[in-house]
């Protein structure tokens, strides 16, 4: 068995090193402005939690081994090499520290991607052995039990079967050209069941064929938020080989802010080919069938709301009017956050801090800048479309005893469906 | 040496030593970086990576989120009036413009001197916030590193070496200039090993995050 | 005229009233920034000055600064100085010739010894002693041997002060200034190609009056003359500031008078009492006709880059300076991007695949 070693890891930041990185660390001046967009820097007021800082290692390691420049002062001995002890002192900044919001890379001033680096950036420090506990944890579920939490199939057939005896509907297992597979994330599996449902009741309302696959319906991707590549694409590569099995046409994506950044994004890259099928956001595809007309509902929340954007599908996807078309169609009373849209800011949970029990203070501490969003709203219900954004917000909302309830959008839009008359009738 | 003689051998040797060792090290740099190339993206386009590339370019120049503008005022507001004004005074000041002319062969209309003098009374001003904020502000403290000071010295220096020059303040006209030509010679041969960079790949890195946004449609 | 008539005489002789020899006298004090307080000494000590003994030698030099000296041909105050001052010796204007001439200008200096002005125009060949000889007396061997018994030299014209136009690169003559040469006199330096008359003139009156040489600046001119700009000084200044120059010498700006800058004026870099003083009793000065100013005051003008070249561009090379470093970059960072390249590559080949049992750190590392 091989093991993980320093050399390892400066390898994956080489192998990691490309144009976009050279040019933005060649542009940095050091100005400070993406720690004022960082929650973990605005809520503790550590500068050592400031975005660009956590690349230093990174940085170190292309200035000399991919400048004339680095490479002199390397050789007069003006820049030191990169230490194991160093990597340990930067785990914590890298991981705790960082949830891949991507709201520094939205605010640096000469562009630089700091998000895109620190994903990259995460690629060293995992082939060097210095990843948190709980997310080697994660992953090794994620590839040798199918889920990072460790949920089984059995666990979602169980699921399924109270499905079907709420709703009357039968959830499609491994169906041969479905336009649609679902994937799920194990947290809605576990914590949010009503979400499978939600999707059962307004899939079958749309007419839309579907099916979740016994060998992929985990969405969620460890490896991604670990950094490392190569269990990213096996895991990606599950999923697309069920979809290319069942022939479906589209991949949706659950509520779940980084498994979209996985399977849209990540995933063709990483395994080097287009995907013959696309791939979906789960509010994607609603948003597609209220434009088509297949999502009719009725009755309006008589609740105050509000939306939390999940980082990952408006800044890293691009998602952003979809889940608004969707509320106005449910909502009367509905507010925006401050910053809301592109600039919301991160529930502090995402990019694998949720499952980092070491970082768990810095993430309640992080939570402070939701609730003051939060406060200045004094909503009753908050909506959002990522399941991690979810546990997150409940759990934070406990701790500060403010009791606002967390709803998926899914469920909120399957809850105002129009009621069919064939179910109404087996009813 | 007379104030003369100094003005020759900066406006001669000096200078172009200053070029010679400026280009190359600009272009090691920009050809280091484009070398490195980039992976082709093969996920389904929402967008246009061309399109988000260009849009990125300029509205960079623009703060994205006004309360991260909020708080980080001292250094937007320095940091554009500097910017802004360096960019004026260098491009837009009429001797400026003839050497421009000299080394590209075309020129085009300039400022009235007075307000490239008041720009540059702004830009020094501006310069010394922000170089206050780096020794002050725990942040910044914690970020900066000696490069950082080089470079603000060596902007610096060319600034308030051209508003001496143009008043005429505590020396002769030559040694002012001489001086002048000296400190940005001296900025160009600093300029490719520093964070002065920015200057021109602060475009590549725009192209890159606006290109790859673009191409998932996220807007920037 | 004898050697002995005091200032005063030979301006009386001349039809000059006490009232204009005063008024001379203010106007003096006024171009030469001393306060009026002023005017009676020197008034005074022009009244009492013996004609002091003045040897003036000419080395390479074109004979500008001789021609306008003499521009003060009519009855100028200028004229009257140089009637009152006893010239010895000057090989333009005098009569005699060869050996006489050089009798003249023995006798003057036995005559003399210790107190008499020496003024040299033109630069002194020192590459070959051949290049300038006079009676076949080096250029170089007659300004040492003058120079030892002088009480002052004056170095009038560019070439003397500072080796002006034979100086220019790449000087073939090796060409250099009175004050490379001599170093134990008073030299006060006179530039211009060639001078103002009436700037001559002052600084003799200087000395008369003082009997010192005046004010210098760190180039030896004397500061009443030389210590402002003509960019400063300049009435097209106000173009300058408005951002409004002549493009061409025929173009619109041209006509309007704007600044000559973008022509290739040196004004900014050139102190001289052009702009103040002007030339031809006062009618005009280079500018004044629309032409840039050649910085003819200053060291080695004729280098400071073309004279049609705006101030602010360098020297001639900086374009290929920046050319060549361009290539040479160029080269150098493909070379740089190879080596990358080749890291990265080798980074690629030796990638271990990470498994979920990679993850955690071995004993050994």
């Amino acid at each position: 068995m091989t093991h993980a070693t320093l050399e390892r890891g400066i390898n994956a930041l080489r192998e990691q090193i490309d144009a976009p990185v050279a040019a933005f660390f060649n542009s940095c001046v050091n100005c400070g402005i993406c720690a004022e967009a960082c929650l973990f820097y605005t809520e503790s007021g550590n500068p050592v939690y400031t975005p660009i800082h956590k690349l230093e290692p990174m940085r170190r390691l292309w200035e000399q081994e991919y400048t004339l420049v680095g490479r002199i002062r390397k050789m007069l001995g003006l820049s030191k090499a990169i230490t194991d002890e160093e990597l340990r002192e930067w785990e914590e900044l890298v991981y705790d520290g960082c949830s891949l919001c991507g709201r520094c890379s939205m605010v640096c001033p000469v562009g630089n991607d700091i998000t895109y680096m620190l994903r990259k950036m995460r690629e060293g420090m995992a082939a060097s052995g210095n990843a948190p506990e709980g997310l080697i944890g994660a992953t090794t579920r994620a590839v040798k039990l199918g889920s990072p939490m460790g949920v089984k199939v059995v666990a979602l057939q169980a699921q399924a079967k109270h499905v079907k005896n709420d709703t009357g509907l039968e959830i499609p297992f491994d169906k041969e050209g479905a336009d649609y597979m679902v994937l799920l994330s194990s947290m809605e599996i576990i914590n949010y069941p009503e979400y499978l449902a939600a999707i059962a009741r307004i899939l079958d309302q749309a007419g839309k064929s579907w099916t979740v696959s016994t060998e992929a319906f985990e969405a969620t991707n460890a490896g991604i938020q670990i950094g490392v590549s190569d269990i990213a694409r096996e895991l990606v590569s599950r999923v697309v080989a069920a979809a290319e099995k069942l022939k479906v046409k589209t991949i949706v994506s659950p509520e779940c802010g980084h498994a979209y950044t996985a399977i849209r994004w990540e995933g063709p890259n990483l395994i080097g080919r287009p995907f013959a099928f696309k791939v979906r956001h789960i509010v994607e595809v609603l948003d597609e069938l209220r434009k088509e007309g297949l999502l009719k509902t009725e009755g309006l929340e008589e609740d105050h709301l509000t939306f939390h954007d999940p980082c990952q599908l408006v800044r890293r996807g691009g998602v952003v009017d979809q889940p608004r078309n969707l509320l106005k169609m449910v909502s009367q009373n509905f507010s925006e956050m401050e910053d809301c849209g592109q600039m919301n800011w991160c529930c502090g949970a995402g990019g694998g801090v949720s499952a980092n029990e070491r970082a768990d203070e810095l993430r309640s501490k992080a939570f402070l800048r939701k609730k003051s969003q939060l406060d200045k709203l004094n909503v009753d219900t908050i909506v959002t479309a990522c399941a991690n954004c979810r546990i997150q917000l409940e759990e934070g909302l406990e701790e500060h005893e403010m009791e606002i309830p967390v709803v998926g959008l899914t469920e909120m839009i399957a809850d105002h469906l129009v009621v069919k008359e064939q179910s109404e009738g087996g009813t | 040496m007379t104030s003369a003689e100094f003005l020759m051998f900066a406006r001669g040797p000096m200078i172009q030593v200053a070029g010679f060792v400026f280009a190359l090290g600009l272009l090691v740099r920009l050809v280091e970086i484009l070398m490195l190339g980039r992976s082709e993206n093969l996920a389904e386009k929402r967008g246009s990576g061309f399109q988000g590339g260009l849009r990125t370019i300029i509205s960079r120049f623009f703060p994205a989120d006004q309360n991260t503008f909020k708080r980080s005022a001292v250094t937007v507001v320095a940091g554009y009036v500097f910017h802004v004004g360096l960019f004026f005074i260098i491009f837009f000041l009429t001797p400026h413009i003839a050497l421009f002319k000299h080394l590209v062969g075309f020129s085009w209309p300039a400022l009235s001197t007075p307000i490239i003098d008041f720009l540059t009374v702004l830009a020094l001003i501006a310069m010394v916030v922000l170089l206050w904020r780096r020794l002050t502000h725990p942040l910044l403290k914690f970020l900066s590193t000696g490069e950082d000071f080089i470079a603000w010295t060596v902007t610096f220096l060319p600034l308030l070496t051209g508003y001496m020059s143009y008043h005429h303040l505590l020396l002769p006209y030559n040694w002012l200039l001489g001086f002048h030509i000296a400190s940005v010679a001296l900025f160009l041969v600093v300029f490719p090993f520093t964070k002065l960079m920015h200057t021109f790949t602060f475009f590549l890195a725009r192209w890159y995050i606006g290109s790859m946004a673009g191409e998932k449609g996220v807007r920037q | 005229m004898s050697k002995d008539d005091s200032l005063v005489d030979v301006l009386q002789r001349s039809g000059v009233s006490r009232r204009g020899f005063l008024k001379f006298c203010a106007l003096t004090a006024s171009a030469m920034a001393l306060s009026p307080a002023m005017v009676p000494r020197i008034a005074a000590a022009l009244e009492q000055a013996r004609r002091p003994s003045v040897i003036w030698m000419s080395f390479q030099e074109c004979t500008g600064c001789t021609e306008s000296l003499t521009r003060s041909h009519s009855a100028t105050i200028e004229n009257l100085i140089f009637n009152a001052i006893s010239l010895d010796y000057h090989h333009t204007l005098q009569a005699a010739s060869g050996e006489a001439a050089e009798a003249a200008r023995e006798a003057a200096m036995e005559e003399n010894w210790g107190k008499y002005l020496l003024v040299v125009d033109g630069s002194i060949p020192v590459g070959n002693p051949g290049f300038s000889t006079i009676a076949g007396i080096s250029n170089k061997d007659m300004l040492l041997e003058t120079a030892r018994g002088a009480a002052a030299i004056v170095a009038v014209g560019t070439c003397s002060a500072y080796g002006g136009l034979p100086h220019a690169a790449p000087n073939p003559t090796g060409a250099v200034s009175v004050a490379d040469l001599v170093t134990d006199k008073p030299i006060v330096n006179v530039p211009g190609c060639p001078p103002i008359p009436v700037v001559i003139s002052g600084v003799l009156t200087h000395y008369l009056t003082f009997g010192e040489i005046p004010e210098l600046d760190e180039l030896g001119r004397p500061m009443a003359f030389y210590g402002q700009n003509i960019h400063d000084r300049c009435y097209r200044r106000p173009f300058y500031e408005r951002g409004q120059f002549a493009e061409t010498f025929d173009d619109e700006g041209a006509k309007k008078g704007w600044c000559l800058f973008k022509l290739g004026c040196k004004g900014p870099v050139t102190y001289n009492a052009c702009a103040t003083v002007k030339w031809n009793q006062g009618t005009s000065f280079p500018i004044e006709s629309g032409h840039g100013c050649l910085g003819c005051s200053e060291p080695d003008f004729w280098d400071m880059g073309g004279f049609y070249e705006a101030l602010s561009t360098p020297l001639p090379g900086f374009n290929e300076a920046i050319a060549y470093g361009t290539a040479a970059g160029a080269v150098a960072g493909l070379a740089s991007g190879v080596l990358a390249s080749r890291v990265k590559k080798r980074a690629k080949d030796q990638h271990q695949t990470v498994s979920v049992d990679d993850l955690e750190k071995g004993e050994s590392s």
